[in-house]
């Protein structure tokens, strides 16, 4: 009896031990095999993802001389998760930061991820590295991400690159290639060929032991993917031509755009008042911005695309045009001028009366042109003032004007050339006419034109009626042609009818308004403009093209409130085809008076 | 030599195989746990592998020693013994080192030594004295009470050095005693406790009173219903749900506050990630993550990088599960289940009294310890920081463990010796 309880209890103490196993081995199979949640814990701590930032493409200007180009900072990120008791006061003032903004950062930080790496400080110095990669241990869950930044060696062209920024939450809601901290081209080429500048980011797979030190890669980089740089860009801009504008242009309000014809590719790409983009990069790039965008003078507004003028005389050609296409002139037709007298528009200029095209557009006549301009609208054959006024639109669009050009470039403008319903709205439908609108005739009015439009109207103009979209990148990387990206526009006007404008542009150039600003062995044509506008004084504008038989240069000038167009946009403009075409400016004193000239009040 | 020709035909070599591959299997985790590629020597005795591999060669010269000891010196000086270490670790009450918030260590010549570790076999060899005696009445209350005090004296001093886990140990001598005679009914009543208190501190009182209420009704319907049957069951009710009440009391009124925190954190009532929690739920990663066939031997990362605290001594479970698996784990329980299984075969065949009460001791301790070291690895049972025999990197308790171990071994060599 003793013995056999003797055994029951021996096996029950067996059983006990047995029962013990069983349990555990039933728990481990739980949380080993069934629960795959600890696999996810376990990567979440020892793997660090760590995004390998490629470094954005440079950028050439024409002649392959470095306009852009990039340097080495440091991104001080945070793993909330892992973030341990630190020295926040000496942590603080390595970094130069105040030390309540710790916590502040360390939230914003927590309630993205806690287990993903935020940005917690960006674009920290090389120096600032230096002395925190000695420390870095004793800060639990920071780390170090590099991280490249613009660099421009010379102050100019901050309209045409833009600037590059942190991305908005808009943008990577929208586009998944993009997280929080990424940058992203805002403007200027930048934006425009973000996508072949930034290149392709790349992730490596670091582990990390308890304190947060990198111990290795995982799987020996196998599932790391290897970033790729940008492409570089190779722009048809000539640096010099952009320099040398850029210091003509200083203390003025406008924009000068130049432009070679035959090929459409932008020259030079000009906004004035600017800025060094040096100053939109890294940590100063905030207080910068809001210092540039609270500037009266509005540095950062790109006038070349978005600014919108009344072109003034520059647009009498086009009136020349329409007038030769409909066959309602010819260059034997002569209006008669009353000198300043004419009604209903008189005329700024003493010349001879009658006159025909030609010394029209050289002495800049505002009656011939009223004249030419009503006998379209009234008599252009092809039924009610209305409908010639809408064929009118429709040659003067042809243009280029009143639409966007379709420019490499972002947030261009399409200007205006007021529409027949526009009109309609104003005066009710049957109640205008030429008349009415009479000051579409000599470009003011309701018609605006940007720089850019009316630089692309000189290249149409020297191209006889054609004009390739103008832009300002040549080639992307490796590649040798953009192929048919730019397209190639006709105007609606016939080839010969320009040949009478462009005649009438030489004479400006050698009798007319613009023969005090003639450069030496160069036949320019070109077209001088002296805007109206309701914001202040006038207007000067310049365009034009040269050499006159063989056009290499198709350039606008517009300077703000600075008057006569033949006193500041016309030598600024000729000093600028000089210095492209013979590589040096001889006419020193122009060049010094227009330099040192501030216009702006 | 007849005498050594003796010892290695009697020697039971299941145990003392069992005995060598824990020992080698808790080397080679060390070496993984703590693995650094600066210091890839395993036999680097500057690092902690070095150090055990050091321990694992004196432990085996002390199991030597014990073999060649005469068996019959354990039993005769057991008292002794047992007096020497009560008086070691009143010294070290008095003058040990305090190291990580217990005061338990001797520091001699750099190493520590942990008297508490080696209380455990001088309390067993005492205890097995004492039931050695012939006619030993165990109806007489001062029979049954002198157990409960062999055990109780290290047990308290132990509680005062702060060492709570190894004073727990001596809990476990509830299975010798049962063996012994003790009637079943402790070894209920003691599930029952533990049942109730969980569940109170769970759930809380009330739904413990119900369901008391309840687990009594049902046992009512079943039951033979005679009046003594009737009064037992009452009595039973009344005395769960007073301790209950007492449980929900006592926490609350004599529980240090991380001692609480500990029992909610592994209660699942707090989360509590970043403090005491962090412990288990690190350890539970690292084992978690080693899947089916586990990560590979020294692939493991939780340990390696010392996510995991401890992780060649109270945790050295978890290199375990994660380089190893569901796999590794699973054999290294059942290894330990074979030796705990072993043991109470062999102490069940001994002739003498001694032996046998001696070797189920040793059953009992190691299987306190295996239960609660795994078991706080994986989150069922609260954090007592106790080593898991055999594996878990330490002279003390390699040292401890293998003089407890081989005590038995050369008992059993012995065991058909004349008494």
């Amino acid at each position: 009896m003793a013995q056999r309880s003797n055994v029951s209890r021996q096996q029950t103490i067996i059983a006990i031990f047995l029962v013990i196993g069983v349990i555990y081995i039933t728990r481990l199979f739980y949380i080993q095999v069934i629960d795959d949640s600890y696999t996810l814990s376990a990567n979440n701590n020892v793997l660090r993802y760590v995004t390998q930032y490629p470094a954005r493409g440079l950028v050439y200007d024409r002649n392959g001389k470095l306009l852009v180009y990039n340097e080495a900072v440091y991104d001080l990120m945070v793993l909330p998760a892992q973030v341990k008791e630190i020295d926040t006061a000496e942590f603080c003032s390595l970094l130069q930061i105040p030390i309540e903004g710790f916590r502040e950062r360390l939230d914003k930080a927590k309630k993205y991820s806690r287990y993903k790496p935020s940005l917690f400080e960006k674009q920290i110095s090389k120096e600032t590295y230096g002395y925190l990669e000695e420390k870095m241990y004793r800060y639990k869950g920071f780390f170090v991400q590099p991280r490249t930044l613009r660099k421009y060696p010379k102050p100019i062209g901050a309209h045409l690159f833009g600037y590059v920024g942190e991305v908005t939450q808009g943008v990577i809601d929208k586009n998944p290639y993009y997280k929080s901290g990424d940058y992203i081209g805002i403007s200027g080429i930048e934006k425009a060929y973000e996508e072949i500048l930034r290149g392709k980011k790349g992730l490596k797979i670091k582990m990390v032991d308890v304190h947060n030190r990198e111990v290795g890669s995982y799987a020996e980089g196998k599932y790391d993917t290897v970033s790729v740089t940008g492409q570089d860009l190779y722009l048809s801009i000539d640096g010099d031509l952009q320099e040398y504008g850029e210091m003509l242009m200083a203390g003025k309000m406008g924009s000068v755009v130049a432009i070679e014809p035959s090929s459409g590719e932008i020259l030079a790409f000009l906004s004035s008042p600017t800025y060094d983009p040096n100053l939109l990069v890294g940590r100063v790039r905030g207080h910068n911005f809001k210092l540039l965008s609270e500037d009266p003078v509005k540095p950062l507004l790109n006038r070349a695309l978005m600014g919108a003028y009344p072109p003034g005389s520059t647009f009498k050609m086009v009136n020349d045009l329409i007038g030769l296409q409909e066959g309602l002139l010819t260059v034997n037709t002569h209006y008669f001028c009353q000198g300043p007298g004419s009604s209903p528009i008189r005329c700024t200029h003493n010349h001879q009366s009658p006159l025909d095209v030609y010394v029209a557009i050289q002495q800049s006549c505002n009656p011939f042109h009223w004249q030419v301009f009503r006998s379209i609208i009234n008599s252009a054959g092809h039924g009610s003032l209305r409908d010639n006024y809408v064929s009118w639109r429709k040659h003067v669009m042809s243009l280029g004007f009143g639409e966007k050009l379709g420019t490499d470039m972002q947030f261009e403008l399409s200007g205006n050339i007021p529409s027949a319903e526009t009109f309609d709205k104003i005066y009710g439908r049957g109640h205008w006419n030429a008349m009415t609108v009479r000051s579409l005739s000599i470009g003011q009015g309701e018609i605006l034109v940007t720089p850019l439009q009316l630089a692309n109207f000189a290249a149409v103009l020297s191209n006889r009626g054609t004009y390739i979209e103008p832009h300002v990148v040549r080639t992307i990387g490796n590649q040798k042609t953009l192929g048919t990206r730019f397209k190639q526009h006709h105007s609606t006007i016939d080839r010969d009818h320009f040949e009478v404008a462009v005649e009438g542009m030489r004479q400006v150039a050698t009798l007319g308004t613009a023969k005090w600003y003639q450069i030496e062995g160069i036949t320019m044509c070109g077209k001088t403009g002296t805007a109206e506008n309701p914001h202040g004084d006038d207007h000067s504008l310049f365009m034009a093209f040269a050499p006159a038989d063989n056009p290499k240069i198709a350039i606008a000038v517009v300077i703000e409130n600075a008057g006569f167009g033949s006193t500041w946009a016309l030598p600024i403009a000729s000093l600028m085809i000089e210095k492209y075409l013979t590589g040096t400016v001889k006419r020193t004193e122009i060049e010094e008076k227009m330099k040192t000239t501030n216009l702006i009040n | 030599m007849r005498e050594r020709n003796n010892i290695f035909s009697n020697i039971d070599w299941q145990i003392t195989v069992l005995y060598l591959v824990l020992v080698l299997m808790g080397w080679l985790n060390i070496y993984a746990a703590v693995y650094n590629e600066d210091y890839s020597n395993i036999f680097d005795i500057t690092q902690s592998y070095g150090k055990q591999l050091i321990w694992i060669l004196s432990s085996l010269f002390l199991a030597l020693l014990i073999l060649l000891t005469d068996a019959r010196f354990f039993s005769t000086f057991a008292y002794l013994i047992y007096g020497f270490m009560i008086v070691l670790l009143l010294i070290v009450l008095a003058v040990g080192t305090e190291i990580s918030g217990s005061k338990s260590w001797f520091q001699i010549a750099g190493f520590g030594l942990q008297p508490a570790e080696f209380a455990k076999f001088a309390t067993n060899l005492a205890i097995a004295r004492f039931f050695n005696q012939q006619h030993l009445n165990l109806s007489h209350l001062n029979n049954r009470l002198f157990p409960l005090v062999l055990m109780g004296i290290p047990a308290i001093l132990i509680l005062l050095q702060n060492d709570t886990g190894s004073a727990l140990v001596y809990s476990s001598f509830i299975l010798v005693l049962y063996r012994m005679g003790l009637s079943g009914n402790f070894l209920l009543a003691g599930l029952l406790v533990v049942l109730v208190a969980v569940s109170t501190l769970m759930v809380g009182t009330t739904y413990v009173l119900f369901l008391l209420i309840g687990l009594a009704g049902m046992l009512f319907f079943f039951m033979k219903r005679n009046r003594k049957n009737i009064i037992s069951l009452v009595a039973l009710l009344v005395v769960a749900i007073g301790f209950a009440y007492s449980v929900e009391y006592g926490v609350d009124r004599f529980l240090g506050d991380h001692q609480k925190a500990r029992i909610n954190v592994l209660l699942g009532k707090t989360v509590d990630l970043k403090g005491v929690g962090y412990n288990v739920n690190q350890s539970k990663i690292a084992i978690g993550s080693g899947g089916f066939f586990g990560k590979g031997y020294l692939n493991g990362t939780q340990t390696k990088y010392n996510f995991v605290p401890e992780q060649s001594t109270d945790f050295i479970f978890c290199t375990v599960g994660e380089e190893w698996g569901f796999v590794g784990s699973t054999v290294v329980i059942a290894l330990f289940l074979l030796l705990l299984v072993r043991i109470v075969v062999l102490a069940e065949r001994q002739r003498s009294e001694f032996s046998r009460v001696y070797g189920y001791g040793v059953a009992a301790i190691l299987f306190f310890h295996f239960t609660i070291n795994v078991g706080m690895t994986i989150g069922l049972v609260p954090v007592i920081g106790i080593p898991l025999p055999f594996f878990s990197y330490g002279g003390s308790s390699l040292w401890a463990f293998t003089i407890l171990l081989f005590i038995f071994i050369k008992q059993d060599i012995n065991r058909n010796a004349l008494l």
